[in-house]
């Protein structure tokens, strides 16, 4: 039988997402998890492509991998000596969060299975670029600038957080 | 053997509720705000698959959102974080009950 490609692609990708969030979720060294967060945000970068959303995939290796995964390194070199354990790897609350997390998980995938979705039959989508560019300069202007707003503030308050007190 | 929308959708529950465990048993501040991230790239994934198989521009629009929120977010905890450990030498949440009463 032959197996297509894109089912190859998309169980290799799953392999090293969902293995490498294991590893950000169970490590107990942070810098280790952080460099599997890579390869999380990677593997997802690669889902977007196999999703035909070559924009986002470019946006999601340049933001997450480049600048946010960056500054978690900058924040764990900040705040940890290296070379110390994290000093507790919490088992206390593990089995009420698994219950709960069970929980969830029965009531996403009764969702995911039990709605009929709208689902049309799959279309590569052409030039996203573009079309996302004239959406958010018509239709989602507003929100757009709100965002950058948002941005901005959140930028300028991290630095008053982060920076000197008071001033002196 | 098709990738169907299903296929997407179970893959971003999945990794959804590993960030979920990692919230709920790690005490480590900057742990938790990686785990929240990979939440958020969960819901990222559902965005796009759901636009994908239904040809509609409008979810990538919303991944672009909550990119912004997610920089934002992750920018102004990690200033938190480093603030917390300047003054108090500590990053564990349980030591951390400045605000609680």
């Amino acid at each position: 039988m032959q197996i297509p490609a894109e089912a190859i692609v998309f169980y290799a990708l799953t392999a090293i997402t969902v293995l490498s969030g294991l590893v950000v979720v169970t490590s107990r060294k942070l810098v280790h998890s952080a460099f599997a967060l890579v390869f999380a945000f990677s593997g997802l970068a690669g889902y977007y492509v196999l999703l035909s959303a070559d924009f986002l995939a470019a946006a999601q290796v340049l933001i997450y991998v480049g600048g946010i995964l960056i500054l978690i390194l900058f924040a764990v070199m900040l705040t940890h000596r290296i070379e110390s354990l994290d000093i507790r790897s919490e088992t206390l609350q593990l089995l009420p969060a698994i219950a709960g997390c069970g929980a969830i998980v029965v009531l996403m995938l009764l969702a995911v299975y039990r709605t009929p979705w709208a689902v049309k039959e799959p279309q590569v989508l052409t030039q996203t670029a573009q079309s996302i560019g004239s959406l958010f300069m018509t239709d989602y202007l507003l929100p757009f600038e709100v965002a950058s707003v948002h941005l901005l503030i959140a930028l300028v308050g991290a630095v008053i957080i982060a920076g000197k007190r008071g001033g002196q | 053997m098709t990738i169907t929308l299903s296929h997407y959708l179970v893959l971003a529950a999945a990794l959804f509720v590993i960030g979920l465990v990692g919230v709920f048993i790690r005490r480590n501040a900057i742990t938790i705000l990686m785990c929240i991230e990979l939440m958020l790239n969960a819901v990222n994934l559902t965005f796009i698959a759901f636009a994908s198989h239904m040809n509609a521009v409008d979810g990538l629009i919303f991944v672009f959102f909550v990119i912004t929120v997610a920089a934002a977010e992750v920018a102004v905890g990690l200033a938190i974080v480093i603030a917390l450990f300047r003054n108090r030498d500590t990053v564990n949440l349980d030591e951390l009950n400045l605000m609680r009463w």
